[in-house]
């Protein structure tokens, strides 16, 4: 069986439950007695225990960041590309976490689990949660792997963002924070098309409040949609244009509403796949962690005294061709940084993918984070030879 | 723009490092590999960033342990407050910048200070070799007409009259060739000049 599995994956995974019995107070005032978060490791956490490196999620993916199942040698984490031995984040060196956030639908506590109050599935009930609330909650996680600092949170996207959060919410407990392809906040742009999901999702005639579970149904024509807007804004115009053009899908028109363009169809597939697996009320739930996220309200819109507590060294990277958190938005988290005198390097990454980029395996792009990586291996090493 | 590490760039380094304070901030425009500024920290245990827009030199920097924004200086400062660094240095960097001009008045609104380096066109093998009807090409030089970065090519007597039309005041001058000061005739014996100007 493990002679499918590439060389350098992380191998076969197995995650693994952390159960939280001291309630958790979230940002929207309600309070959660108790929660698991499922979550996965690759590599060993050193003696020092100084090792450790947090990958954040983004909207859709999980704890399953790399590696395979025994029983689905198929299903390859969602980070692959970046994490493994001798890969750009090199588990033969790191001790890495993957944690499937509260609120998900991968097996941490969620809209579909049990609500222990009343027995049924939390549903709509489900409070709506923030980046703050999962940093929160990862740092009871690092608590109970016995880890007091990172050397690493890392993510792209909103996983970017909850690694942006770290360096506020809990400073002197990473050294480094990888934030790719991120913002300080959403656009107008950004929350309108968030909003197209939500409505979809909220006005599809299964959703019954969110309590569809009781109705043995999904919303998933809802969800459909909602999964068809978000990948329109995750590739660039140009990716989208050498991808499909205008491409038929059966050579020629056939004046109906069926699939014609390669790009509906394709729209169609992701849509359809997605609405299989993913569970709406995390979905609406994750579009509002997005919309909520703004440590600069708090400072009169300043994020340059949001981030007046960092003490993270950053590597701030974007990509040129991401039109939903562009180079500009990186660039006012750089700008931030700067005003506080943090270490900051920041990459601007010449790519054609869009948004997705920091997913795909960009010789630059890794060769850079692998550079940084490398820096604190040596920097972990040196501190550990101090000892 | 990146530094070769040759012993001309290196003394070029130790004659800016004399200049630049101990533990000042300090940002490097065109900073290559970084070099200069690993050499600062380790020589005046200098902090600051350089700027770079080429992407191996970037790389370069990571693995030097040099913060590094990605930008194209020619774009401005814009992510820099005024007055947010005590020396602001363009190394064997402004020949090569389109609007010399703006770059020089943007180094005096982030920094107290500039330090700025070029190699010098009124060198005499310069001179030679334009009296013998061919462009330059030199160690400070390295590029054939077709190939080259250099724009703005100056002499250490325009250096100065620009200075001197700005009101850009110069506090020191070094001139250099093959490493070793040059007093007698600068313009003329000197290959490598070195500036530390304030507004």
């Amino acid at each position: 069986m493990s002679g499918s599995i590439a060389a350098d994956s992380a191998g076969v995974v197995t995650p693994r439950i952390a159960s939280f019995t001291e309630p958790i107070k979230l940002k929207c005032g309600a309070v959660m007695d108790e929660y698991e978060l499922v979550y996965e490791t690759y590599g060993t956490l050193n003696a020092e225990r100084s090792n450790a490196v947090l990958v954040c999620h983004a909207l859709n993916a999980s704890h399953h960041v790399a590696g395979v199942y025994a029983d689905a040698p198929q299903d390859v984490g969602w980070w692959d590309n970046m994490i493994g031995p001798g890969k750009p984040v090199d588990t033969n060196r790191f001790f890495v976490i993957g944690v499937n956030n509260l609120g998900g639908c991968h097996g941490s506590t969620g809209p579909k689990s049990i609500n222990p109050k009343s027995g049924k599935p939390w549903g709509g009930a489900f409070p709506v949660v923030t980046v703050e609330d999962w940093v929160a909650t990862q740092a009871q996680l690092a608590d109970q792997l016995g880890i007091q600092r990172f050397a690493a949170v890392m993510g792209g996207s909103l996983g970017a963002m909850q690694a942006l959060q770290w360096t506020i919410s809990y400073p002197e407990r990473l050294r480094h924070a990888l934030v790719i392809a991120c913002a300080p906040s959403l656009s107008a742009q950004n929350i309108a098309f968030n909003e197209i999901a939500r409505q979809a999702i909220i006005t599809d005639p299964d959703f019954h409040g969110g309590d569809y579970y009781a109705h043995n149904t999904m919303p998933k024509c809802g969800l459909r949609v909602a999964r068809m807007v978000g990948h329109i804004t995750y590739l660039s115009d140009d990716e989208m244009a050498n991808k499909f053009g205008r491409q038929l899908k059966h050579g020629k028109l056939s004046y109906s509403f069926d699939t014609e363009f390669e790009i509906e169809s394709y729209l169609r597939y992701q849509g359809n796949k997605f609405a299989e697996y993913f569970d709406a009320n995390t979905y609406l739930r994750i579009t509002k962690v997005l919309d909520y996220f703004d440590p600069a309200v708090e400072h009169g819109g300043d994020l340059s005294l949001a981030l007046a507590m960092a003490r993270a060294n950053f590597l701030v990277v974007s990509f040129t061709t991401d039109w939903r958190f562009s180079p500009e938005r990186s660039r006012e988290i750089v700008k931030a940084l700067l005003d506080n005198s943090c270490a900051v390097t920041y990459a601007e990454i010449d790519a054609p993918h869009g948004h997705d980029a920091f997913l795909l395996d960009d010789a630059r792009y890794h060769r850079l984070v692998a550079a940084y990586f490398d820096r604190i291996a040596q920097e972990t090493a040196a501190a550990g030879g101090a000892k | 723009m990146s530094n070769d590490g040759n012993g001309i760039q290196r003394a070029d380094f130790a004659a800016i490092a004399q200049w630049v304070q101990a533990g000042a901030r300090v940002l490097d425009l065109g900073c290559g590999d970084g070099t200069l500024l690993k050499y600062l920290k380790a020589q005046r245990g200098i902090s600051g960033y350089g700027v770079e827009i080429d992407d191996d030199s970037l790389l370069a920097c990571v693995k030097n342990g040099v913060n590094t924004i990605q930008t194209d200086l020619e774009r401005g400062l814009s992510d820099f407050e005024n007055n947010s660094f005590d020396y602001v240095i363009l190394s064997q960097t402004i020949q090569a910048v389109k609007n010399s001009e703006v770059v020089m008045r943007e180094m005096l609104r982030v920094g107290r200070e500039g330090i700025v380096t070029f190699p010098n066109f009124g060198y005499w093998k310069n001179r030679l070799q334009i009296a013998r009807g061919r462009m330059p090409v030199s160690d400070n030089l390295p590029y054939e007409w077709f190939n080259t970065p250099n724009v703005h090519l100056c002499t250490i007597a325009d250096f100065e009259r620009f200075c001197g039309e700005r009101r850009i005041r110069i506090v020191e001058r070094k001139v250099l060739t093959r490493g070793k000061a040059v007093t007698v005739l600068p313009n003329l014996l000197g290959a490598l000049a070195i500036y530390h100007f304030g507004s």
